[in-house]
């Protein structure tokens, strides 16, 4: 009996809780039920936190280091030369209160999308940014507000007269120093060049294709003819030499004023027709510059020639390896064109902006300039530049000690002193690739990819 | 708790005091204003309790899921560049209207769907088949099973790089290996069946094992009896396999159907890196691998239109929405069709073998 009354006794017990007033007053059940209610204030508080903690924080601008160094940071793409070339090691030692940070993303494409997005968000900006001159137009025209003005920089009249005016505002805003600027001549294989039973020394080169593109396209047949490897092709890709042939003029997609003139613009006409001849007749390797297959082919020699700013020298030692030097030399182009080229500007927010900006001066320098011109061949925006005994008389060891300096400097006088830029240059070059790739890769008629890319520029540029 | 205090009356044990504060809690007994604030207080543990705890993914859910959601709806009804958000031109739906006249969103939608399909399908089945394997009593089992899941944990960008450069045209190990069957150089990156047939590759090659793992976990959670029972009325392994696992297995399979579905659509990283720069934007020179995921980017960030952009992202949004609307509404039919013939069969078979159960452990 009594272990039945305890057993009714607990189950009794046990409902109270089912019945508020009951279980408010026998005291061990209140302790339970506090402790829920303080919880879930906490976690209701911390999810507050959460959500609200998420929302702040972001650039906090600490400029300095532990032991008092001022932080410059740098955000650059592709072989910008700086960090390569140890000039940010030499600055850093002649200013030990510097402590400079650099970034530097291999694809431009990949640097300038971050960089839209991060002005855009007004977050996540280094000091300085690299500016590639395709898209040197955007940011004049869209976010020159973000830029801090580097106009009052002292001793500015170094530059080639046509670069600074790139970067410039209508009000006379300059967003950023130039760093270098991409001459263009037609690096060749020797080796394969006499396979072919053609002349390999790089004075007679020349002359095969003096003046005239369409001479190039014309050695590009005799090559063919007298190649015994069928599997070499004379040129890389058909794009290279549609930029080469754009660049050399004024004006390419866009007019002065801002009007989309790509259409009607002879040069892309001319320059169209050539590359989509080239690609049709089997000229080229359908190879992409700077794209996987590319590098390779530097290396085993699927092509002859290709068209070579300046600043693809040093790509092309790297890519093609020791066992190739010597192979490679460098010719002039049969006319001079500016391909690439790029700016360092100083961001308006930055915390530390005068020290960025004195970098900046100090790397744009002539002496720094040359520099890079000697370690890596990037050539020189400076006039003054130009005539340092380095620049002048350099030579490249790897391309068959070619005389570069000369080659590149007169290419570089030949450049319109006017280039206008467009708003969406980067892009509709990169839209024109793209079209060239439809005849050369997919087979396409060209009035058929001439269509395909008129519409894709136009719907983009909408 | 509630049993532990009447038998720690029994033993005659005084009750504990609680916290010690009887005294403040004594006068507040009687009172029914205290009363009655104790009953909301509890009223409010009760039923308030559960809101508070889930509120934390609420809260995030709003901020980082409902909100962009929202705003990126009122961004598509505008014309937005990437480099002036705070300039909005309203255009109401001419965003969406564009949309549907653009081949290249027809396009893209054709290829995310063919790609979505031939990645798919293949990885679920062999992950069918590879969780099935797995199942039996192998030696070294876990060794597998890590094994099967390392490609999952590999990231996307890692493994495209490398499958790239795996079908690359020149020099690609494929087709070097297939060069030695007597084909000639295959340009995957620009043909578009093996463009399509590459990128799916990847996919394969990532999400198998992760399938597989979860069907393994659904096909450990059926009885051993049902297998041995099958056995014993002769069903081979096949047969089992078909019998038995799919169908104790179809929540499952249905999950990662929906989970694969969501990721086809989604489909992004692989087709831009294995496009290498300019050209994995835009999916190929001739747009032939450009997926709903690549044209909102190309849009957004190639173009700088954050308003097209949004327009697409929301078009994917309603497409996913129209698809498992879709879904439903075909599972609905079917299980209705099937309910019928269904109740039909059952009950002839079920009468005969009442009686005959007891007769089996005689």
């Amino acid at each position: 009996m009594g272990t039945a009354r305890h057993r009714l006794g607990s189950t009794l017990s046990a409902l109270p809780s089912r019945f508020p007033h009951r279980s408010a007053n026998s005291s061990p059940h209140r302790s339970p039920h506090r402790f829920p209610t303080l919880a879930a204030v906490a976690a209701a508080g911390l999810s507050l936190v959460l959500v609200a903690g998420c929302g702040g924080g972001g650039d906090t601008g600490e400029a300095k280091t532990k032991d008092g160094k001022t932080v410059v940071t740098m955000g650059m793409f592709g072989v910008m030369g700086f960090k390569e070339s140890g000039l940010l090691d030499t600055y850093m030692k002649e200013n030990p209160d510097i402590l400079i940070e650099a970034d530097v993303a291999g694809d431009e494409q990949t640097y300038y999308t971050a960089l839209q997005t991060h002005l855009a968000a007004g977050s996540g900006l280094k000091d300085i940014q690299g500016i590639e001159i395709g898209r040197a137009k955007e940011l004049v025209d869209t976010q020159a507000d973000k830029f801090s003005d580097l106009s009052k920089t002292p001793g500015l009249d170094h530059f080639l007269p046509w670069k600074s005016s790139q970067v410039t505002t209508e009000d006379g805003k300059l967003l950023g120093l130039g760093t270098d600027i991409g001459p263009m001549a037609v690096c060749y294989r020797k080796d394969l060049f006499e396979q072919a039973g053609l002349p390999t020394d790089r004075a007679e080169v020349e002359k095969l294709w003096a003046g005239d593109w369409a001479k190039y396209v014309e050695v590009g047949r005799d090559f063919k003819e007298g190649s015994k490897k069928a599997k070499v092709a004379f040129m890389d890709s058909s794009t290279g030499l549609f930029n080469a042939m754009i660049y050399g003029d004024e004006k390419q997609f866009y007019d002065k004023d801002g009007t989309l003139i790509y259409a009607d613009n002879p040069v892309v006409k001319d320059a169209w027709a050539l590359a989509s001849g080239a690609a049709q007749s089997g000229l080229t390797a359908k190879l992409r510059q700077f794209q996987p297959g590319w590098d390779p082919g530097l290396a085993n020699g699927t092509f002859a020639t290709t068209v070579c700013p300046a600043w693809m020298l040093a790509h092309i030692s790297e890519k093609a390896g020791p066992a190739n030097k010597g192979k490679w030399d460098v010719a002039k182009a049969p006319k001079g064109a500016n391909w690439g080229g790029a700016f360092l500007g100083v961001m308006d927010k930055s915390p530390v902006k005068k020290e960025a900006a004195d970098l900046v001066a100090w790397l744009t320098a002539p002496e720094q300039q040359a520099v890079i011109f000697e370690k890596l061949g990037n050539f020189p925006s400076s006039k003054t530049a130009l005539s340092i005994p380095a620049v002048a008389n350099g030579t490249s060891a790897y391309f068959s000690d070619a005389p570069i300096g000369q080659i590149f400097g007169a290419a570089a006088k030949e450049i319109p002193d006017e280039q206008v830029l467009g708003r969406k240059d980067g892009t509709i070059k990169d839209t024109f690739s793209a079209g060239l790739q439809l005849i050369e890769s997919q087979g396409k008629k060209p009035d058929v990819a001439w269509k395909t890319t008129d519409e894709r520029i136009k719907k983009l540029t909408r | 708790m509630a049993t532990s205090t009447p038998a720690a009356r029994t033993d005659g044990q005084p009750p504990p005091p609680p916290h010690g504060s009887a005294g403040k809690s004594g006068p507040r007994r009687d009172g029914s204003a205290g009363q009655s604030r104790r009953n909301l207080l509890h009223r409010l543990d009760v039923r308030g309790v559960p809101y508070a705890f889930i509120a934390p993914f609420f809260l995030i859910f709003g901020a980082f899921g409902l909100y962009p959601l929202l705003y990126t709806f009122w961004i598509s009804l505008h014309r937005v560049e990437l480099s002036s958000l705070d300039r909005m031109e309203w255009r109401g739906l001419a965003n969406f209207t564009e949309l549907i006249d653009d081949d290249r969103f027809w396009n893209a939608l054709t290829n995310t769907f063919t790609i979505g399909v031939i990645s798919t399908v293949p990885q679920l089945l062999m992950a069918l088949g590879l969780a099935h394997l797995l199942n039996y009593r192998l030696r070294g089992s876990t060794f597998f099973r890590v094994a099967v899941l390392t490609p999952y944990a590999t990231s996307i960008a890692a493994a495209a790089l490398v499958f790239t450069m795996l079908f690359e045209r020149d020099y690609g190990m494929i087709n070097w290996g297939l060069g030695f069957l007597g084909v000639e150089n295959i340009d995957f990156e620009n043909q578009k069946w093996p463009a399509q047939f590459a990128i799916s590759a990847i996919v394969i090659w990532r999400w198998t094992g992760y399938n597989a793992l979860l069907y393994l976990a659904a096909m450990q959670a059926i009885p051993r009896d049902l297998y041995e029972a099958a056995a014993i009325d002769g069903a081979s392994r096949w047969q089992q396999f078909r019998q038995v696992t799919v169908p104790g297995i179809s929540a499952t399979i249905v999950f990662t159907i929906v989970l694969s579905t969501i990721g086809a659509t989604q489909l992004f990283g692989e087709p831009l890196i294995f496009g290498q720069g300019p050209n994995g934007i835009s999916g190929g020179a001739d747009n032939q691998y450009q997926t709903l995921g690549l044209l909102l980017y190309e849009e957004g960030w190639r173009n700088y239109q954050m308003g097209r952009a949004a327009t697409i992202a929301w078009a994917m949004f309603l497409i996913l929405i129209l698809v498992f609307v879709l879904q439903r509404v075909v599972t609905g039919v079917r299980a209705r069709r099937s309910a019928r013939p269904a109740s039909a069969t059952r009950k002839t078979p079920a009468t005969p073998k009442a009686p005959s159960t007891p007769s089996v452990p005689s």
